[in-house]
């Protein structure tokens, strides 16, 4: 899974004050500022219709922004380098039913320009848990099977940056623990990913960093451990649970002896963190279906 | 190069495992028996065996549909050919690229290197290698049939053939076309308009060159000139019969026969160069 060529010390992926409005005077992208650095895994999230989508679909070439500029490990979008570097999988997608799941693969093999063969694709093939899938045809596979053939195709050819819009939401728990190996064998081997997905559990496991999106702009960008922060101090005692709001772990010791102090048997203590769900829901505040904005 | 040919033999593979080949080769030889056993029946009852000289002579005479018979005869055929050929190649681009998108089948396939020209040329290189040979095979069997069943040799056989399989190759390029920017059904149905806009074009042409006006002479003329596989149309069916004498099909069920000359042939080349550029300027714009 080496990616080929030379290393490249360009970003993998840049976004640079990126703006997009639809026909219809449809604002998705409000300047967009995001980076994903070679190895580095980020998540994105937002409510439906925040821009996640475009955004990713811009950042592929599929869909043209209107004001700013994107570049693929150093190269304008859209063009073949910035092509050869980028491996995609789309939200809604689909493989042509009749072809198996290897005659899928060597097609994007030819098209990526892999010199990669057989060994290749029975590599991905067997990264994403079909290893004896190869021929199976696609019209024949459940929908949780085409999404990992999708994930394999995506990284053929030894792509720079990966774009993976909701690559795991067919999949079972099983698949998705599949999904987090690969993605963390990506990131060792020098691959940006950028992870669009809603499931926020999965986001805080694997990636590095986060950036949700709420109506086109970015409104928290960060590591996961620095966005979510310290929410109280649970105290177990004999008098039952309590919860010190305000307190952080260097506080704990002196908690559990002021407690022992007052009589109290100490069953056990625990530090709280808020979650990423608890950050998400508070960038997010209301909104569900963002994005809407008339002009 | 290569991308193209990918692409291209993608289609062609899909064109077999959906059975579409099977489908259109069976039903071309139900239409070339068909056509052969009109053309033998029209054979037996329209010549008269000895004509003037009466019965005696009858074995002696060389069995041939008369000339103006033989043109409608061809002109049935030619009408067919490029009904098919087009309603081939209409199905096999019709939703090649609005529709592929909106099925989520186009966007894998444009991220790639090769990109969305390249993509776009493969289409029509699928739908004019199976619909082309299609046109000219088709019109080949028709004529052969009209001379070894028919008695009735068609002039400039070969020429005909070409531009008429030229004019399926325009129609699959007008239908590839209309699905960068319709979606499949309103593509596929005004693709079938435009074919048919252009057969009613020629046939007011002719009929207003037969009463002497000149407005719907000069409406067969704009419809040819915008649709210049009707034009082309229209050429070999003067083609087929021009070394009989005046075209036989001046003003047939089939449309009117009409001489094109080397400038129609120039206007279809430029015709299908802007129209290619038109679908590959929206098409590298398009949001998809």
């Amino acid at each position: 899974m080496a990616p080929g060529g030379p290393p490249s010390s360009a970003p993998a992926l840049e976004l640079r004050g990126l703006e997009k409005t639809y026909r219809g005077g449809r604002a998705a992208l409000l300047g967009v500022d995001l980076q994903v650095a070679p190895g580095e895994l980020v998540g994105l999230l937002g409510p439906n219709g925040a821009g996640k989508t475009t955004l990713t679909k811009i950042a592929c070439g599929l869909v043209h922004p209107t004001g700013g500029t994107v570049l693929v490990d150093g190269h304008p979008v859209g063009t073949a380098a910035a092509r050869r570097a980028t491996g995609y999988l789309a939200e809604l997608f689909r493989f042509p039913d009749w072809l198996t799941a290897d005659e899928v693969l060597a097609l994007h093999q030819r098209l990526a320009g892999s010199s990669g063969g057989s060994e290749e694709r029975r590599g991905r093939l067997r990264d994403v848990g079909l290893a004896d899938s190869g021929d199976l045809r696609v019209g024949a596979m459940s929908k949780g099977m085409q999404q990992r053939l999708g994930i394999a195709q995506a990284l053929l050819g030894a792509p720079r940056i990966v774009l993976l819009d909701e690559p795991t939401s067919a999949l079972d728990p099983v698949g998705r623990a599949i999904v987090r190996e690969l993605l963390t064998a990506l990131r060792d081997r020098g691959v940006g990913v950028l992870l669009s997905s809603h499931l926020l559990g999965e986001v805080e496991r694997v990636c590095d960093r986060v950036a949700i999106v709420v109506d086109g702009r970015v409104v928290a960008d960060d590591r996961p451990s620095v966005l979510t922060r310290a929410a109280g101090v649970e105290l177990e005692t004999d008098r039952g649970v309590r919860i010190v709001e305000g307190a952080g772990r260097d506080d704990a010791p002196a908690l559990v002896a002021a407690a022992v102090a007052d009589g109290e048997r100490v069953y056990g203590v625990r530090v709280r963190r808020s979650t990423l769900e608890d950050v998400y829901r508070e960038a997010v505040g209301g909104a569900t279906d963002g994005g809407v904005q008339r002009r | 190069m290569r991308d193209v040919l990918v692409i291209a033999r993608l289609g062609l593979r899909e064109a077999v495992r959906r059975r579409v080949l099977p489908v259109v080769v069976a039903l071309s030889v139900a239409f070339l028996v068909l056509y052969w056993l009109g053309v033998g029946v029209v054979e037996k009852d329209a010549v008269p065996r000895g004509g003037a000289f009466g019965d005696a002579v009858a074995d002696q005479v060389e069995p041939a549909i008369d000339a103006a018979t033989a043109g409608v005869l061809l002109g049935l055929a030619s009408f067919a050919t490029l009904f098919l050929g087009a309603t081939l190649a209409i199905f096999l681009t019709a939703g090649a690229i609005r529709g592929d998108a909106e099925r989520g089948l186009l966007q894998p396939l444009l991220v790639r290197p090769p990109g969305r020209l390249r993509v776009l040329a493969g289409r029509w290189l699928t739908a004019t290698a199976i619909a082309v040979p299609y046109a000219l095979v088709l019109h080949l069997g028709a004529t052969a049939i009209m001379r070894w069943r028919g008695g009735f040799v068609a002039d400039q056989v070969l020429w005909s053939a070409i531009e008429l399989s030229l004019a399926v190759g325009l129609v699959a390029l007008l239908s590839l076309a209309a699905s960068v920017l319709l979606s499949q059904v309103a593509g596929g149905i005004g693709s079938f308009m435009c074919v048919g806009a252009g057969l009613v074009g020629s046939l007011l042409g002719q009929i207003g060159d037969a009463i002497d006006n000149r407005t719907l002479e000069r409406a067969g003329d704009v419809v040819a000139l915008v649709l210049p596989f009707q034009a082309l149309y229209e050429d070999v069916l003067y083609r087929l019969t021009a070394g009989t004498r005046e075209p036989l099909l001046e003003l047939g069920p089939f449309g009117g026969a009409d001489p094109a000359g080397a400038g129609t042939l120039a206007w279809a080349a430029v015709w299908a160069l802007l129209l290619a550029g038109l679908a590959s300027w929206r098409l590298a714009r398009q949001d998809l």
